[in-house]
């Protein structure tokens, strides 16, 4: 992959809830290269979170307008499993429990469904084990983690964990966290960033949802857009960031209007 | 029977209810004119007659309808090959194999397991028997204050079954095999099982048996012995099945039954079961999985508890889709004096489509003060935030669904004991499930 190289790319998304005929996205705009770090900001409301998941395929979203492209591939014409193969990961804000599956059951079924997907061979047991053990050392999960059913009884600083896990082992080209940061302390921030950041490289792109400038600390971003009523309205670099740490969004919303 | 327990008025039977019993025993004789069951045999006759078969409006009939198993005549059902290697093939056991009911000596193995006597009800025609001591006589213990004229119909008719008596730990299971090869055979077998004081066996079961089959199972489980049962009904689409379990636990016993069901259109499954031993343990569990308007599946239960600090388990378990149905019927009644009782009960459907129906009677009747008993039914839909989690991890919709199946039926799967025997019907549920797909 080249540096640089378009790796996202969404022209004038509009999109609307398709229950309440809710227009929630107005026209967003937003290119996310290989090996950068996008990081969108925005008061409750904004949008943020349904950009996350009309991008990832979840259902009740209707695209009224606009495109999103990964890779030049149309991502809206996709189910999420073509996403999920195609590279789309989004780390959950709230990672579902799923009682009865096992996370180890879970984990080894994603990675080997993606590798079928894409035409290579799936994993041996052994290989997967070695792999996994590995990543979830790094991330402080230990095996009885593994064991349980997935989210089941985890703590939210385990769940967060459980996500970069997910993305350590699929390797996704794009990755999107949706407030990564909520319930964390900050030792499991640091825990959670550090993960994050070693999957850092030329070949992948980043999508930091959040609130606050204080996960951005940890994982810095190269471009960080303001988003407020649907639409990116401001654009900058990471002083952006601490900039509304210091004023909040009052000022930038006063300017868009 | 205590006098506590409010039984029915007796009245004599309706007209309607006659008329059928009259049908369906005209059609049929007595399994044996001779030997030590012939007494039994007669007196659950009389009970048929008094009683009378199931008819429509019974009060433990509401939820299913009772005339294909009742009518003289078997619905045809026609065979089925499910090109799969029958259950439990893996599985070093006895086998015992019953073609349509009739017993296959060239597909059975020696009846013969050290510690356990096995013989053939057909064959056991002396006048002395031990399994008089309990053929007619668990069953006629649970008609009260139920009544299943079903089984007293199979004890008075039975033509075979097994009866195996143990006395030390078996070796390997016994497993009785059912196949069905003829699209109208009515099959009625009855078995006795009598555990010793410290003995143990697992009993397996699977196949369809017939187009009709009526099965009763008596099984007697003695202070500190250990009985496992795992069962799966075979996948006919079309074969009915009427069975019934009835079984006494004594001090320190264990009881322990999972049953596994797929396709059949009509399957109902009663277990009565009377702890009468302190600190006995009696689990009951199936997992069942309907497709189709014509599937219905019933699963009634009655625990009673009659001793001191005894546990008692129900997990019923039912995925339904296309229209399927299910039913569960599950009663605890802990008695008099039978405290520290510890009894839990669950029930639960996923529905995959707004079609199917499942029908929940949970009871309790708790005449002792220092219990503790629990019971919970839900039918729910499938969680589609779980999917979609899975889904945006790169598993397709089918996999995912069947991923939320199997782990929904996992709580009845854990029931067996055995992890072997739980491996190998964990591997046949998800090889059902691909195939389902196609």
């Amino acid at each position: 992959m080249r540096k640089g190289k378009n790796m996202l790319e969404i022209k004038n998304l509009h999109v609307k809830l398709e229950e309440e005929d809710k227009q929630i996205l107005k026209g967003v705009d937003l290119t996310v290269e290989a090996g950068k770090v996008h990081a969108i900001m925005g008061p409750n409301g904004s949008g943020k979170s349904t950009l996350s998941y009309v991008l990832s395929g979840r259902e009740g979203y209707e695209v009224t307008e606009g495109s999103a492209t990964l890779l030049g591939e149309d991502l809206l014409e996709m189910d999420p499993e073509e996403r999920a193969a195609l590279g789309i990961f989004l780390a959950f804000q709230y990672p579902v429990e799923i009682p009865g599956v096992g996370n180890m059951t879970f984990l080894r079924t994603a990675v080997n469904a993606q590798r079928k997907a894409r035409g290579e061979e799936e994993l041996s047991s052994t290989d997967f084990l070695k792999i996994v053990r590995e990543k979830a050392k790094s991330l402080k999960i230990d095996a009885e983690m593994l064991k349980r059913p997935v989210n089941v009884g985890f703590s939210g600083g385990e769940k967060k964990r459980n996500e970069i896990l997910q993305m350590a082992m699929l390797e996704p080209k794009l990755c999107i966290l949706d407030e990564t940061d909520s319930g964390l302390d900050v030792d499991a921030m640091k825990l959670v960033s550090d993960g994050v950041n070693a999957l850092r490289d030329e070949g992948r792109g980043f999508l930091v949802i959040t609130h606050y400038q204080r996960l951005l600390d940890h994982i810095k971003p190269d471009v960080v857009h303001i988003m407020a009523d649907g639409r990116i309205i401001k654009t900058g670099g990471p002083e952006l960031a601490l900039e509304v740490e210091q004023n909040g969004y009052a000022d930038l919303l006063a300017e868009a209007q | 029977m205590s006098a506590i327990l409010s039984r029915s008025i007796k009245t004599k039977p309706s007209a309607a209810r006659t008329t059928a019993t009259e049908a369906r025993l005209g059609a049929m004789t007595s399994g044996a004119t001779a030997g030590w069951s012939v007494t039994a045999r007669e007196a659950a006759l009389a009970r048929v007659q008094s009683m009378g078969l199931p008819q429509p409006r019974d009060e433990y009939w509401r939820f299913t309808k009772p005339q294909s198993l009742v009518q003289p005549e078997a619905p045809a059902a026609a065979l089925f090959d499910p090109q799969e290697a029958p259950t439990f093939d893996q599985i070093d056991r006895v086998k015992i194999v019953f073609v349509d009911g009739v017993f296959s000596a060239a597909d059975s193995d020696p009846l013969e397991l050290a510690g356990v006597s096995i013989e053939r009800l057909a064959e056991a025609t002396s006048d002395i028997h031990w399994a008089k001591d309990l053929y007619g006589v668990l069953e006629e213990r649970g008609q009260d204050p139920v009544e299943r004229p079903l089984a007293a119909l199979n004890t008075w008719a039975a033509t075979d079954g097994v009866l195996i008596r143990v006395t030390g730990k078996a070796e390997k299971p016994v497993s009785l095999i059912y196949r069905h090869e003829s699209e109208t055979s009515d099959v009625m077998l009855h078995h006795v099982i009598k555990l010793e004081e410290g003995a143990e066996l697992t009993l397996l079961e699977n196949g369809p048996a017939a187009a009709r089959f009526n099965k009763v199972l008596e099984v007697e489980v003695a202070d500190e012995a250990r009985f496992h049962h795992v069962r799966t009904q075979g996948r006919d689409h079309e074969r009915r099945a009427a069975t019934h379990i009835f079984a006494r636990l004594g001090r320190e016993s264990l009881f322990k039954s999972f049953t596994l069901t797929a396709n059949g259109v009509m399957t109902r499954n009663e277990a009565v079961i009377e702890l009468t031993g302190d600190d006995a343990m009696a689990h009951v569990a199936g997992a069942c999985m309907g497709d189709g308007r014509e599937f219905h599946h019933d699963d009634t239960v009655f625990v009673t508890h009659d001793a001191l600090n005894c546990e008692s388990r129900q997990v019923f378990k039912k995925v339904l889709r296309n229209g399927a149905t299910g039913v569960f019927q599950g009663k605890i009644l802990v008695k008099e004096g039978a405290q520290k009782t510890d009894g839990y009960q669950i029930s639960q459907s996923l529905l995959l489509d707004g079609d199917s129906t499942f029908l929940a009677k949970p009871e309790l009747e708790i005449y002792a003060d220092d219990v503790a008993c629990s019971h919970g039914s839900t039918s729910g839909a499938i969680d589609e935030e779980a999917i979609f989690y899975l889904r945006s991890r790169g598993v397709d919709a089918n996999t995912a669904q069947d991923l939320m199946t199997i782990a929904f039926l996992a709580e009845a799967l854990d029931e067996i004991e055995d992890d072997i025997l739980r491996e190998a019907l964990l591997e046949r549920l998800t090889a059902w499930l691909e195939r389902r797909r196609g």
